[in-house]
Order: C-alpha cells, then sequence, then structure tokens
C-alpha cells in the first residue's frame, strides 16, 4: 500500500482544488446553491424537488413523472406551452426529469436570462393550473413515452420486471414511469393532490451553476422566490426493504432475438451503511469488474473467455434507500445466459478469495482522479451531482469527500464488502428468453404515393 | 409582463462579437477569434493534415480527435467494412496487444473512443494534461493510428460481436425502420451502405481487406485533427506532429458521387410486434457547406427541429397527445444526407399521426414560417449560440466538423448573421426547391394489422 501512496503524491498538477460552492437558505426554507464556473457566459439553473417514484404508493405509480409533464401546461399567469415558449425566445434549453428520489426541472441559458427562469419556475411551485383537457392529452404523451421506453424495448421491459422481482416492499420495486395500469386510471385529482403536498418552498433546492456572482443570484432568488409561502411537508413514512432469504429468478419472455442477463446483490448507500466505508468500497470493487477496457468483465468475460460481448456493472451510492449492485450482460454468439451466469459467480467468488492487486486500485485511483477533472466540463453535470447529493439528504459536500474516500478503499475493505453482500441470499436473477419475431403479417413495399 | 421586458437583451448580447482576421502566412496558419469571449481557433498543415487548435487553459486536461475520410460510404461491396477497421485499430497495433493498450490509457485515466459514421472515421482521445500521465495516453494513441496490427484472432472476435448487433437491431422497432429508410432512401449510393454490414458481407471481411482498407484511407492527406485543452500552442503543434505526422501521405478520398433524386414515392411497411408503430419520412436533404444550408436550418427549427413550440410538435404531441417524441431534422454531410421526420405512435393511431406528419409538412412548403415563428426561431438560435460552445467537449466537436468538411474559418463567427438574414421568402424558396412531399420515402414498422385502441 505503501508504493501506491508514493504515486499519489506525484500528481501534482491533477487535483484541481474543488471550486466553491455558496449555500443560501431563503426565510421560507428554500435553499439556494451556486458554483461559479467563468469558462463561458452560460448559466445553468435546476430547481430540485424532493419527490419521485419512490414517495408514491401503490395504484397512483407514475404519478410524480405525469405531474412533471404537466409543470409545463400553464399558470395563472402563463398559457399552456408558454414557459416552454419564452425559454425559446430567451434562447435556453429546458426540460425536466424524475427519478426515484427526485424531480427536477431545469434550463440553460446566456447568463444574463437568468431572472427569466427564476421568475417562470417560482411561479410555476405554486400556481400550476391543471386542467382536465390537457391532463387527457398529455396522459396519452405519457403513454406513448412508456411504449417506447419499455413495452416495445424488451431490455427494459426485462429490467423492469427485474425491480419488481428484487424489491418485496422498497418503493424501488415501481418502475419511475409508472405501471400502465395505474397510468390507466391516474386522474386529475392525483396530480392536484401531489403537487400540493411536495411542491413548495421548504422541499426544493435551487442549484445555479455557471459564470455569475452567487450574491447576485441569491438576491433574485430572494426576489423572486422569497414570497412564496411554507407549506408543511407530509412526513415521509420509511420502507426499508423487508430482509431477502434466498435467491429470486424470473424469466422474462419477450419477442426478442438476443438473450439477455440482469444479476442484482441487496446493498446498502450512504444513506444506509452502517459503516461509511462500504458504499466506496462497493464502488470500487464495481470499477474492479466494470471500469474502462483493462477492467475484469472486459479483459476477462469479453476477450479472453469470449464469453460475452458485454457485461457491466452498477452501482450508485447517492440513491435515497438501500438498493442493488447491479450486473448485467449479453452472451456471446454460441454462448449461452447459463454460461454467462456461471462466468460472473466465478468472478464474484474471484473478489471473495483474493484481495485485487495493487495495480487494478491504483487504476481506479487514476479514474477517479480524472473523471473529477473531465465532469468540470459540464455545467450541468456539476448543477446535477449538487442537487442530487442534497435532495437524497446527504447534504452536497458530499461530493468534496468522494475522490479521497474512493482513493482510500483498501484490497481488503473490497474483499470484505464483496463476502458480505454479493452472497446467495440476497441475490435476484433475470432472463430475458427471446422469442420468435412474427414478421408476417402485411409487410410489404409499394411504390405508389398514399396520403 | 416583466418577462417581456426582459426580451429584447437578446439582441443585445449577439452584437458584442469582435471580429478580426489574422493571416500569418509562414505555416499557412490562420486565427480566427469567434467571440468575444476569446475563442480562438487556430489552424495549420501538417505533412498534409489540417490541424484545428483551440487553446482552452481552465480545465488541466485536453481533448484531441482524429478524423479520417473513411466512414461507411467507402464500404465498397463490403458494408461493414469501415466500420471493423475502425474498430480494429486498438485490438493491437506496434507492439502492444489489446490487454496492454486498454492498460495504458485506464491506467493514467484517459479515455479513447472511436466512431465509425458515414463520412468519417473518428478517433477522439480525452486525457489529463499532467506530464507524465499525457505522454502515455498520446504514445499509445500514436501507435494505434500509426501502427494497427489487425490481429486475425481479435478479427474474429469482433466479428462475433457485430453479428450480436446486428440481431439487437432486428429487435428494436426504431432501428430496423432507420435500416430500411436508408436503403429506400440511398438505394445504390455509397450512404446507403449500413454501417454495421450485414451478416454475410462481415463474414466475407478478411484481414487484408481491413489492411487495405487502411492503407488506402488512413493517411494524412486524408485526415484532420483537432485540439481543445489545456496545452499552449507548441505543444498542440507537438501533439500533431507526433499523432499525424507518421502517417503516410497517401491520397485524400475522391468525392463520393451525388446523391440522386427520388423519382417516386416509396411506402415501405413492415411488420412487427410492438405496441407502437415506428414512422419515417423522408427526402435527400441537404450538404455542409449548401448555400440553403441556413435557410433549411432556420425552416426547419420552426417545423419540427426544436421540440416543444415546433410545428410537428405541435401538431402531434401537443394538440393531440399522439407520441412522446416526434421531430424533424436534416443531417447535412458531405454529399446530400437525410431530410427525416420521424414518431412512434400506438399502432391503431399510425395512419392519424401520419397524415397529421405529412400535412403539416405540405402546408409549411406552400407556405413558409409566419413573422412570429421566424422571429422566435431566430431569437432561440442566435440568442442560444454560447450554449453551442460552452464546453471543451462541444467546441471540439464544431473545429472537427469545420476542418474536416473545409467550412470557413469564420463559420461560427458569422453563424448568428447567416441566421439573422434568413427571410421568410428565402425558407419557402428553398423548401419548396429542396423537398418534394410527392417523392418522400416513407417507413413504418409495428403490428400494422393491429387497429384496436390498446390499453
Amino acid at each position: 500500500m505503501r508504493k501506491f501512496f508514493l504515486f499519489l503524491l506525484l500528481l501534482p498538477a491533477c487535483t484541481v482544488t474543488a471550486s466553491t460552492v455558496y449555500e443560501y437558505k431563503l426565510d421560507n426554507g428554500m435553499k439556494l446553491l451556486v458554483k461559479q464556473d467563468h469558462r463561458a457566459p452560460v448559466v445553468v439553473s435546476q430547481v430540485w424537488y424532493k419527490v419521485g417514484a419512490s414517495y408514491e404508493h401503490s395504484g397512483i405509480t407514475g404519478v410524480s413523472h405525469v405531474l412533471e409533464h404537466m409543470m409545463f401546461k400553464g399558470t395563472k399567469n402563463f398559457g399552456p406551452g408558454e414557459f416552454s415558449e419564452v425559454i425559446a425566445a430567451n434562447g435556453g434549453r429546458e426540460n425536466a426529469f424524475t427519478s426515484r428520489d427526485y424531480t427536477a426541472y431545469f434550463q440553460i441559458l446566456e447568463k444574463s436570462r437568468l431572472p427569466v427562469s427564476f421568475e417562470m419556475e417560482a411561479d410555476r411551485m405554486r400556481n400550476l393550473l391543471l386542467s382536465e383537457k390537457e391532463f387527457k392529452k398529455e396522459v396519452e404523451v405519457v403513454k406513448e413515452e412508456r411504449r417506447t421506453r419499455t413495452e416495445d424495448n424488451p431490455r427494459s421491459l426485462t429490467y423492469e420486471k427485474f425491480n419488481a422481482t428484487a424489491f418485496t416492499n422498497s418503493p424501488y420495486q415501481n418502475p419511475t414511469i409508472g405501471w400502465m395500469n395505474d397510468l390507466n386510471n391516474m386522474t386529475l385529482n392525483d396530480l392536484a393532490n401531489w403537487y400540493r403536498k411536495w411542491y413548495a418552498p421548504n422541499n426544493a433546492t435551487l442549484v445555479v451553476v455557471g459564470d455569475v456572482e452567487p450574491d447576485d443570484v441569491y438576491l433574485l432568488a430572494q426576489e423572486h422566490f422569497g414570497g412564496l409561502p411554507v407549506i408543511e411537508i407530509p412526513e415521509l413514512k420509511p420502507r426499508m426493504e423487508a430482509a431477502q432469504t434466498g435467491p429470486r429468478r424470473i424469466s422474462v419472455r419477450a419477442p426478442a432475438e438476443v438473450p439477455y442477463l440482469i444479476m442484482g446483490y441487496k446493498t446498502p448507500v450512504l444513506n444506509t451503511a452502517s459503516e461509511d466505508w462500504e458504499p466506496y468500497a462497493l464502488e470500487v470493487l464495481a470499477g474492479i469488474l466494470d471500469s474502462g477496457g483493462s477492467a475484469r468483465f472486459s479483459r476477462e468475460l469479453v476477450r479472453e473467455q469470449q464469453i460475452a460481448v458485454d457485461a457491466s456493472v452498477s452501482y450508485s451510492m447517492f440513491d435515497r434507500q438501500a438498493n442493488l449492485l447491479m450486473i448485467s450482460g449479453t452472451p456471446a454468439t454460441g454462448r449461452t445466459v447459463e454460461e454467462l451466469e456461471q462466468a460472473i459467480h466465478k468472478q464474484i467468488e474471484r473478489l471473495k478469495n483474493e484481495k485485487v492487486a495493487a495495480a487494478e486500485l491504483e487504476r481506479i485511483k487514476a479514474q477517479v482522479i480524472a473523471g473529477d477533472v473531465y465532469e468540470k466540463d459540464s455545467v450541468f453535470y456539476q448543477a446535477m451531482a449538487l442537487g442530487v447529493l442534497e435532495t437524497v439528504g446527504l447534504g452536497w459536500q458530499k461530493i468534496d469527500e468522494y475522490v479521497e474516500r474512493v482513493k482510500s478503499v483498501t484490497a481488503e475493505q473490497i474483499q470484505q464488502v464483496a463476502r458480505k453482500y454479493l452472497v446467495e441470499n440476497t441475490m435476484t436473477v433475470a432472463v430475458l428468453e427471446p422469442q420468435k419475431i412474427n414478421r408476417k403479417k402485411a409487410s410489404g413495399q409499394s411504390a405508389a404515393a398514399q396520403h | 409582463m416583466k418577462l417581456k421586458k426582459l426580451l429584447p437583451l437578446v439582441t443585445l448580447v449577439i452584437v458584442v462579437i469582435a471580429v478580426a482576421v489574422f493571416v500569418i502566412q509562414k505555416d499557412r496558419e490562420e486565427i480566427m477569434p469567434v467571440q468575444g469571449y476569446g475563442l480562438n481557433i487556430e489552424t495549420w498543415q501538417i505533412n498534409g493534415t489540417r490541424v484545428m487548435y483551440v487553446y482552452a487553459p481552465e480545465l488541466p486536461m485536453v481533448d484531441v480527435r482524429v478524423v479520417f475520410d473513411a466512414g461507411s460510404a467507402r464500404d465498397g461491396d463490403k458494408p461493414g467494412l469501415a466500420t471493423l477497421t475502425n474498430l480494429m485499430l486498438n485490438r493491437g497495433a506496434g507492439k502492444w496487444n489489446t490487454n496492454q493498450l486498454v492498460e495504458r490509457f485506464d491506467s493514467v485515466g484517459a479515455e479513447l473512443s472511436k466512431q465509425s459514421l458515414r463520412d468519417m472515421a473518428v478517433i477522439s482521445l480525452r486525457s489529463l494534461t499532467e506530464k507524465e500521465w499525457l505522454k502515455v495516453a498520446l504514445d499509445t494513441m500514436a501507435t494505434i493510428l500509426q501502427e494497427p496490427v489487425f490481429d486475425a484472432n481479435e478479427l474474429e472476435r469482433e466479428k462475433n460481436s457485430i453479428y450480436v448487433a446486428l440481431k439487437n437491431q432486428q429487435e428494436d422497432p426504431g432501428d430496423i425502420a432507420s435500416l430500411a429508410f436508408y436503403k429506400a432512401l440511398y438505394g445504390d449510393h455509397p450512404y446507403a451502405s449500413p454501417d454495421l454490414g450485414t451478416r454475410e458481407s462481415v463474414a466475407s471481411i478478411t484481414r487484408e481487406d481491413l489492411q487495405a482498407f487502411y492503407k488506402k484511407y488512413y493517411v494524412a492527406n486524408n485526415a484532420i485533427i483537432a485540439i481543445v485543452g489545456a496545452v499552449d500552442k507548441k505543444q498542440a503543434r507537438q501533439i500533431a506532429r507526433q499523432l499525424v505526422g507518421p502517417l503516410e501521405g497517401g491520397d485524400k478520398a475522391p468525392l463520393i458521387n451525388e446523391v440522386p433524386p427520388l423519382n417516386e414515392a416509396v411506402t415501405i411497411r413492415k411488420q412487427h410486434p410492438s405496441s407502437q408503430t415506428t414512422i419515417l419520412v423522408g427526402h435527400p436533404g441537404n450538404y455542409r457547406g449548401d448555400p440553403d444550408y441556413f435557410a433549411l436550418y432556420v425552416g426547419n427549427h420552426v417545423l419540427g427541429g426544436s421540440g416543444f413550440g415546433s410545428r410537428i410538435m405541435k401538431e402531434v404531441r401537443e394538440k393531440r397527445g399522439l407520441a412522446y417524441s416526434s421531430y424533424s431534422y436534416f443531417s447535412p454531410m458531405r454529399r446530400k444526407g437525410p431530410f427525416l421526420m420521424g414518431l412512434q405512435t400506438r399502432n391503431d393511431q399510425a395512419d392519424e399521426a401520419l397524415k397529421i406528419v405529412r400535412d403539416t409538412l405540405t402546408m409549411f412548403i406552400q407556405q413558409g414560417p409566419t413573422d412570429d415563428e421566424i422571429k422566435h426561431s431566430k431569437m432561440n438560435i442566435t440568442g442560444g449560440f454560447p450554449l453551442k460552445l460552452d464546453s471543451n467537449k462541444d467546441i471540439l466537436a464544431y473545429i472537427a466538423m469545420i476542418g474536416f468538411y473545409d467550412l470557413p474559418l469564420d463559420y461560427l463567427k458569422n453563424f448568428n448573421d447567416n441566421v439573422e438574414r434568413v427571410t421568410i421568402e428565402q425558407i419557402r424558396d428553398a423548401f419548396q426547391r429542396r423537398i418534394d412531399p410527392n417523392k418522400m420515402v416513407t417507413v413504418m414498422v409495428g403490428d400494422l394489422g393491429d387497429k384496436t385502441p390498446a390499453k
């Protein structure tokens, strides 16, 4: 380990000092985070709400996301679609995204246009008009979105069924876009209730990154958001996943050509870990298997054994609730999903039985140091990182620890988390079993003009 | 309302474009300041390769991109050859095997990526500028560019993974539609060549084919290099010299044929057991450096290129809730790239949605945009200009594109002026000359027999 450390000290030019984040709080409880990036005369503004699919209960799944769509449908002051029109006329780009743990709205603008964004975001935080007419159309749009993303995509479909199997009572069992049944039965009243409950300054964080002066941004935020009333935010009951007591396996049969494997193990996140180094060790473990072409999956499963054409690992320590370390892969031509799963199990056993090599840890460290610099090339990403951490309840300051904490992970710790968490009892496996695609009906080509 | 008062700011900002052109005779060098905020594009030649460079000192990193005129338009009678050659560059090079090559990049946190498009074969590197680390990254990239070995075993493995990717395409209605669209649009033209090839064509490609393709097209006279980052000009010169200097001079690839016009409307319907029908409607569009470029660009922004508020989005989604995504775009290439309109909708609504898209286009061609629409589009495009160049990644993509397509060096500097100059009449005229709504390629992929409303 000593060599590992010396290596680090030889890299003076590579560490960019973390640029300062300015934190403010308005009287109504709304938090404001500002970070300066003067490379271009541009500003990104994001409003983050503590609400998302994991706040929903059965029967209303997808309500956070449908509400996000309806947030573009006007207020007392702006007609449907006018928000987007005004931002566009100001040269801006705007959109929104909903996830399990948050709903966020953003604009990217030339820096002098920031007031436009603040005025309209403040307005739709409390003054949204929910019209039945707009809702009827928009919920159809969301169903089309679901068809594109999930119903007609065999891998997404497998992933959705995988989550529904892996989680017994955690809200992470539900898809963010919602079950089709719930979308079919959603009412305007569901949305109105949801909006009233969660959309308030004291449940929001405003993040601004770009070519700005923090105090000016604060005054502007005060001007537009400062007058919004505090509301009482309901207490979110804990819905901790019940202990898993044995492996779970499902098949998903859908029209497809290529089989696909998803495996997951129950793992803690920073919010839930009893030992706070464990998530970082899991993060590095994921990197040992899958970060760059020289990681074990690419080298061994794809190139040497030629069992997979791709194999990847995902783990997010910044989720609000305990989640999964997930492995997914596609078997190579002539190889089966079973062979791929066996090869993955061997990789996991090796993590438990052997300490990872110093060179592998050094690689991760280099990638983390570099990634920290590369991420600063995007103002949007910088804002996003602050917004996520704040909204899942970790506090944005966690971002400053990330590189050092990852670098301090030891080979022993990786072995420990592998032994503790990558165990059969908490494993879920989903396999996509391709069903022959019937292409017979009605196909054809005509050279006649159709109208 | 307060907002309306803020709008005039749009015009204020774009006026602050200071312009000066220095032409330095030595080494055919030009420096082109683009914006008041100090983005200078510098360019020179080395060994037949054009270098495009922007100094961006703020972050300790550098992006380098080498682009060869060696995309799938060069496949000839072996579809997939260009992609496979590009893919194989870092599967063994010089004295290093694949494992050693990827290790070298990963160990210094560098990221190498490759891309094979219709015109371009792209190799990009992102690295920290820390001296030792950058050296490892550049030495490795130079070896990949100059001494790929095209290892026979690695070739077999890559072919196998392409077979899987080809199968994957056949389960995705969007991919199926796109393949059919390009085939119908381009017929015998080189742009028809599917980038991954076909099962049969890929199987027929040999190591010798790759070597010959590489020898012919991965040459200095057929390349450009773009550099953006915290390297000064002296370092940039060294980087360019190291990466492309030792390449064979070779010949610039001959210009491919013009895209022939469509003689008649073609409609292709493909059955697929999906809940939605993917619809693509298109026509040969425009090319880089096209005299109609700005008229078509601003016109398409109104028609379907700007998301919410554009006509197609309004008619299909905002008014009727028929689709999540609906759009139109021009994808200019060396020759005419496609003009394309697309959406996905529930099977039973497909005919209705298709009619709406066609009617929207026909009406737009006849009438052009309204005063209000063109004004708003111009405000969005020009007011958003700084957003186009707000990261090294974006700057790199622009200067590589400008260099590859020989666009004028003042392309970015004049961009807003060119947009402002476009008139409604020009848009109408350009669309009427360029897009014939009676000779479109239409592709529909979905459960075509399914007319019952889905739940």
